[in-house]
């Protein structure tokens, strides 16, 4: 097929179609609106349901019932609005359901502003619900990817039982690329009944329970312990990073964010300076073999976010503090632009 | 293009991302060669895009023939759907006035609100398409939502824009290969082709309108 323009968001609400998504559930807010708008129009003529909540806490909870009902279904919304989705995510982490959640950042705390952010790395990779719970976080970083990882999300959810995220932002949201929706096969859209659905059996086989209370301590002990064990296949197997090896001075930054560090380490090396990128694609599971193996013959590291610095954290850990590590960040709806990260690469390089 | 006259007001209306205000912007540089335009952003759809944003940092026109009016809280990230403009005086101390309208029938929505008005000023209406588009890569899905537009907004398209574009990807061929789709738009909505637009970088030689690309944000 020939390459269309779209925006990110729109391109995300048809790859979830292709993928074999059935229902949305969503309430408004900017900037991931048009996934909402692109589905109200194209889900009923898939077969599929749209449904605009009441709330954002109505549509996650009527996620957790779809879903339990072995149902394909997604939400979307931006920062504040999965802030309210979080009780939910939890209860459907601890039902073991499959799901796909879209955040597409905005400024916080707060209300805080509708321009492009990446403040809720800590929201999406800590606590993105209450309890023992890890949910995966893909990160794209142009609209091919918002496609590509939309039919990747789908797969991890329900080969491992899980909710997923897909952690975008504004600017990929809102921006225009051609894209191909050429990986999808027609099998991509076929749901089987899954097994562990409550979908109605006429008592030709035991009830499929859809909990996520547990009394007996030990009971609960051994779910979360065999979900850690789940976890522990997805680090194993799901884990992604593109990167650059043997540069002396490592940028690490995800999605749109990426974009900006790549022209800045072009820069950097037509100006001499050995620096190379290093992008994940999982912020759970975040690539610490990945960045260790980018890390080899480095002497500094630098992570560029928009926000005042939260997946460094991860470098830091990934790393065991055996590199030092530097931060350039804005923050309340800026985009750094490559000029400022290629000042810090250069500074960085002078202080070596 | 070269034989078109343009009204004294020219409604800009498409679907998202059918390069609408990109379009406006340019025609608005066109016009002010010959008069003074003012451009009226009518977008309460997408706050991202607007013709009243600021890109690269600076001011859209430089050029004292131009007057740009939007709503008060156009680009102030604060996100609401407000209009206020005295639509009847801009047109009356303009030579041109071009009036850049939100995407869809949703967009044109906004504009129903001052049909009376530009029915009264013999306004005409051009419809943007742009075929690498979803949803307008048919000629008749995009005639569907010209009706929509029109239904919406109360006014009839009155003429066609071919903007058909990849974004950054795009090549003369691109656009060449988009005419028999233009074309079959114009004959069925029974209303002219009025320009095929394209990048002026491009050199394509069906391109009646070169247009540079004045809306990005920093970060495109």
């Amino acid at each position: 097929m020939e390459k269309v323009l779209m925006k990110g968001n729109e391109a995300l609400a048809e790859a979830a179609i292709r993928a074999g998504c059935k229902c949305f559930f969503g309430y408004p807010i900017t900037p991931q609106n048009e996934i909402g708008a692109y589905l109200a129009k194209r889900m009923p003529k898939t077969g599929g349901v749209f449904l605009q909540a009441e709330s954002e806490i109505g549509a996650i909870n009527m996620v957790y019932g779809c879903a339990g009902s072995g149902v394909r279904c997604m939400t979307s919304s931006s920062s504040p609005g999965i802030s309210l989705k979080t009780e939910g995510i939890s209860y459907i982490a601890g039902a073991d359901l499959p799901c796909v959640i879209v955040n597409v950042q905005r400024g916080g705390p707060g209300l805080g502003s509708i321009q492009p952010s990446q403040a809720d790395y800590w929201q999406s990779t800590r606590a993105i619900g209450h309890g023992d719970i890890r949910v995966p976080v893909l990160a794209p970083s142009s609209v091919q990817e918002m496609v590509d990882m939309t039919k990747k999300a789908f797969s991890i959810a329900e080969e491992y039982l899980t909710p997923v995220m897909i952690l975008a932002d504004g600017v990929l949201g809102q921006m225009m690329e051609p894209v191909s929706f050429d990986n999808f096969e027609e099998s991509d859209a076929r749901v089987s009944e899954p097994p562990w659905a409550a979908s109605g059996h006429g008592f030709s086989r035991p009830h499929n329970i859809i909990n996520s209370l547990y009394l007996e301590p030990i009971e609960l002990e051994n779910v979360i312990k065999e979900r850690f064990e789940r976890y522990e296949k997805i680090k194993e197997k799901e884990t992604g990073a593109v990167y650059e090896k043997d540069a002396e001075i490592v940028v690490v930054a995800y999605g749109s964010t990426a974009r900006v560090v790549r022209s800045a380490v072009d820069m950097a090396r037509e100006n001499g300076i050995n620096a190379g990128g290093f992008r994940p694609l999982t912020l759970f599971p975040f690539p610490e073999k990945q960045l260790r193996d980018a890390c080899k013959n480095a002497r500094k590291v630098l992570v560029v976010e928009m926000s005042m610095g939260q997946m460094v954290d991860d470098v830091k850990l990934a790393l065991e503090c055996k590199l030092p590590v530097e931060f350039f960040g804005r923050t309340g709806g800026f985009v750094p632009n490559p000029e400022e990260i290629f000042n810090k690469i250069t500074e960085i390089k002078e202080g070596l | 293009m070269t034989d078109y006259s343009f009204h004294k007001v020219t409604v800009i209306t498409g679907h998202y991302g059918s390069g609408k205000t990109n379009v406006s912007a340019n025609l608005a540089l066109k016009l002010a060669e010959t008069g003074k335009v003012s451009i009226i952003d009518l977008d309460i759809v997408n706050p991202y895009f607007r013709i009243s944003g600021k890109t690269n940092g600076a001011e859209l026109f430089d050029n004292e023939k131009i007057c740009v009016i939007a709503s008060k809280y156009a680009n102030s990230s604060v996100d609401i759907p407000a209009l206020g403009f005295d639509i009847a005086g801009i047109i009356k101390d303009s030579d041109y006035t071009i009036i850049d309208v939100g995407g869809d029938d949703e967009g044109a929505k906004a504009l129903g609100r001052y049909k009376d008005t530009l029915l009264v000023q013999g306004v005409q209406m051009l419809y943007v398409v742009n075929q690498y588009r979803y949803l307008t890569q048919k000629a008749d899905d995009t005639l569907d939502l010209l009706r929509e537009i029109e239904t919406a907004s109360g006014l009839k398209c009155t003429g066609i824009i071919n903007n058909s574009n990849l974004g950054t990807e795009t090549t003369a061929q691109n656009i060449e290969s988009t005419l028999p789709y233009a074309e079959k738009i114009t004959e069925k909505a029974g209303i002219p082709l009025v320009f095929t637009a394209g990048k002026k970088d491009l050199n394509c030689e069906k391109v009646d309108f070169p247009i540079e690309i004045l809306i990005k944000p920093v970060w495109l």
